[in-house]
């Protein structure tokens, strides 16, 4: 089979997939439509799969690294410069393919039993594809242009699924916020690419990298480029101070916040700084820039989870603390432990999410964790594969979260300590509020209506199925990369050697003693389970339940419960003045400018008003004026020769 | 436009000096005008427009032998074809307008306004 063939193929199904769905979701009965958006993922994941291991017997037979390159055709051809659309298989490309494909086909058939009394089901399910189409082109493309056409898809995607029930005013402005904080990353990104068409002269990656090598480290140009591109992937991935439109992306449907905004779309700015490996290892000022944000969001975020009581809330801000956790690795140039939490991410995430869409579906749209409790009796299946994605996330071994979570720590207790205590601060918050949501939700006694208990029930099949599955790989998915030379570390090693050529000595140090990474090990455990117990104490023991919105809390909770008031603080400083400036530009276009068009429409009018009384029907006149015109240009030649 | 080549013109041609032409085809023209800006009937009307067309008809010929070129001549006869075809078009549509408000009368078709 051609490799060419198969590269185009996984693309297109979801985008066939979109076609059927969205020009006959009114047509076509909901069975089928479920059956062709499910498919149409499966098959890109199959197609995957295959191209998976194809390139890794390639690998095994040729032993050259080289990337498979599908070129579709030339695109855009300006004097030197010529981009084409063309497709890029390697280690990388097929690490995110395998997660975008494999989470998406599961989330997929979740969907079909989530979403089934929804009036939307087929649009629905043609927006899912569509976004799967642009995510594969994001994580496929060979060129930074073709990655931003993906880029701008899965945010065209996001937004029309954040609004995806839109009789709801307050998600339309949460879709609108969404779309324009992207918009300001989106700039920071194009803005990159501009600097790199300018100082390399290509935006395929291979040419670039491979100039790339050429330049001496903290070189400024390079500085400039990974700044602006650092930009965009903080406005995808929600980091300080672009973060504010995740939580609020909540208004979608479940399955599209586990799809979308926790396991793959929001994962895009840390597959773009992987890919770009080696300009930020040649810039170390940019990784100490994204190293302070991203600890500084993992924290903040963390924090705010902590006192949340939307259950998808909590889960919002915990996915963007975790992406500060990847950024933070990717600082400390490790960007195998950045991609190795991206993909036991995106697996706990997104079945923390689904089992959230679970828990909602059972208390008929109630995401109040205040009214719940005690379902761990009714939802069983629910309950297990939340609890396996709870000590995944909090990072308890022998579980996913644990390896991934703890080797980006332990890299970063090589480079600094001080970013180490506090990643291990966030790292225990992540642990409380986790536990906390857990024993809120499932734990205690039921705290909602009678008319809510009555209703409670096990999701159905198509639902609980994805969730055992994505709980096994939850559990299992550390072994991907275990401590000490893991197959992933392996597998991806190839993708930085232009970063080991640039800047040896900064990979040279990455191996650490085995005592210190048990010590490492045993302390992230230690503070997880900590967490673990004083969360167990207060919500399980004192069966404590947060207060109400009636009652008045302690200062810090209040700031907390608020968000630090970041919204308000945007809203205050930005949203207000550019409005205020707004009303003042439309005023004056109000005043002049349409004064002087419709000034002159009515000018028109009145004259004309006047002139057709001349039109009086009278023949007789009509020769009169003729003859007397004629009469009159007569005179004029005749007297003024020209 | 060419220089205008002395020619040999027929005395009893030059009986009649050029100006007399200009002077009557102008008068019939004028006397055409003010037929058709004065009169109501439209049968008169369309007799004052031929009046027009061979005042200035009688001014080709005029021309036309004074500078013994034919083709002038020649037209002339192409336009009192067209008109006799003009005529029993115009004529027609008199005959409607008759049939329609049983009058020839231009003063009453005044309906066509703003």
């Amino acid at each position: 089979m051609q490799i060419d063939l198969l590269c185009i193929l996984i693309p297109l199904f979801p985008l066939i997939g979109f076609a059927i769905n969205g020009l006959g979701f009114r047509q076509i009965p909901r069975g089928a439509v479920g059956l062709i958006g499910s498919a149409a993922a499966l098959a890109s994941f199959a197609c995957s799969l295959y191209l998976f291991a194809f390139f890794r017997t390639q690998v095994g037979i040729t032993g050259s690294n080289a990337p498979i390159i599908a070129n579709l055709f030339d695109w855009i051809s300006v004097g030197s410069l010529n981009i084409n659309f063309s497709f890029q298989i390697d280690q990388l490309s097929l690490l995110m393919l395998l997660i975008v494909t494999g989470v998406g086909s599961l989330i997929h058939i979740y969907s079909i039993g989530y979403m089934k009394h929804d009036e939307g089901f087929g649009k629905f399910f043609a927006f899912l594809n569509l976004f799967l189409f642009f995510m594969l082109l994001l994580v496929m493309g060979s060129n930074y242009v073709v990655m931003f056409i993906g880029w701008e898809g899965v945010g065209l995607c996001s937004y029309l699924l954040i609004g995806f029930w839109n009789t709801n005013t307050n998600y339309n402005n949460a879709a609108r916020k969404a779309f324009v904080m992207n918009r300001i990353g989106d700039l920071g990104f194009l803005l990159g690419i501009f600097m790199l068409i300018n100082t390399f002269g290509s935006v395929e990656y291979v040419d670039i990298f491979e100039k790339a090598t050429r330049f001496t480290i903290g070189d400024t140009t390079i500085l400039a480029i990974t700044l602006l591109l650092f930009v965009g992937a903080a406005g995808k991935s929600a980091q300080i101070p672009l973060y504010t439109w995740l939580p609020d992306a909540m208004a979608g449907p479940t399955p599209v916040s586990a799809l979308i905004h926790a396991a793959t779309m929001v994962t895009a700015g840390i597959y773009m700084i992987v890919r770009s490996n080696v300009l930020y290892t040649l810039s170390p000022l940019t990784l100490e820039i994204i190293g302070g944000i991203a600890i500084a969001t993992a924290l903040l975020a963390a924090s705010i989870g902590l006192v949340q009581n939307d259950i998808k809330k909590v889960l919002a801000y915990s996915t963007v603390s975790q992406l500060g956790y990847m950024f933070l690795g990717l600082s400390v140039m490790a960007y195998t432990a950045g991609m190795f939490h991206v993909i036991t991410h995106a697996f706990f995430k997104a079945l923390l999410f689904l089992g959230a869409g679970s828990v909602i579906h059972a208390m008929s749209d109630e995401q109040d964790i205040r009214n719940m409790g005690g379902l761990r009796k009714y939802l069983p299946v629910t309950f297990w594969t939340f609890l396996i994605g709870t000590i995944a996330i909090s990072g308890i071994p022998p579980f996913a979260g644990f390896f991934s979570k703890d080797e980006i720590l332990a890299h970063v207790f090589m480079h600094n300590k001080v970013l180490w205590v506090l990643g291990l601060i966030g790292s225990a918050m992540t642990s409380f509020y986790m536990f906390r949501l857990l024993f809120l939700t499932f734990f205690g006694e039921f705290r909602g209506t009678e008319e809510q208990r009555h209703h409670l029930h096990e999701s159905p099949a198509s639902m609980t199925i994805p969730l055992i599955v994505l709980a096994v790989l939850s559990a299992v998915g550390g072994l991907l990369n275990l401590p000490g030379g893991g197959w992933l570390s392996d597998f991806m090693s190839p993708l930085f050697e232009p970063s080991r050529r640039v800047n040896p000595q900064a990979f040279a140090d990455a191996t650490i003693d085995h005592s210190t990474e048990y010590m490492l090990m045993a302390i992230s455990t230690g503070v997880a389970i900590l967490s673990l117990v004083a969360a167990y104490v207060v919500y399980v023991s004192r069966r404590a339940v947060p207060a109400s919105d009636a009652v008045e809390r302690p200062v810090a909770e209040k700031v907390l419960y608020n968000k630090y008031y970041i919204d308000e603080l945007y809203e205050t400083i930005i949203v207000r003045p550019i409005r205020g400036l707004g009303d003042a530009l439309y005023s004056f276009g109000e005043f002049i400018i349409d004064g002087i068009v419709n000034g002159v429409a009515w000018l028109v009018r009145a004259s004309s008003a006047q002139l057709r009384l001349l039109q009086n029907g009278s023949v007789g006149f009509y020769v009169f004026a003729m003859v007397l015109s004629i009469a009159a240009i007569v005179a004029l030649r005749f007297f003024i020769r020209f | 436009m060419q220089p205008i080549q002395p020619v040999n013109i027929p005395e009893v041609i030059q009986q009649i000096p050029l100006n007399y032409y200009l002077i009557i085809s102008t008068a019939l023209f004028v006397i055409g005008i003010i037929g058709v800006l004065t009169r109501r009937n439209v049968i008169i009307i369309l007799m004052s427009i031929e009046l027009m067309l061979n005042a200035v008809n009688l001014l080709l010929i005029a021309f036309s032998s004074y500078r013994a070129d034919p083709s002038g001549q020649v037209f002339v006869f192409f336009i009192m074809a067209v008109a006799a075809a003009e005529v029993s078009v115009g004529l027609a549509i008199i005959v409607m307008i008759y049939r329609n408000i049983r009058s020839i009368d231009v003063g009453l078709l005044n309906k066509l306004k703003w």
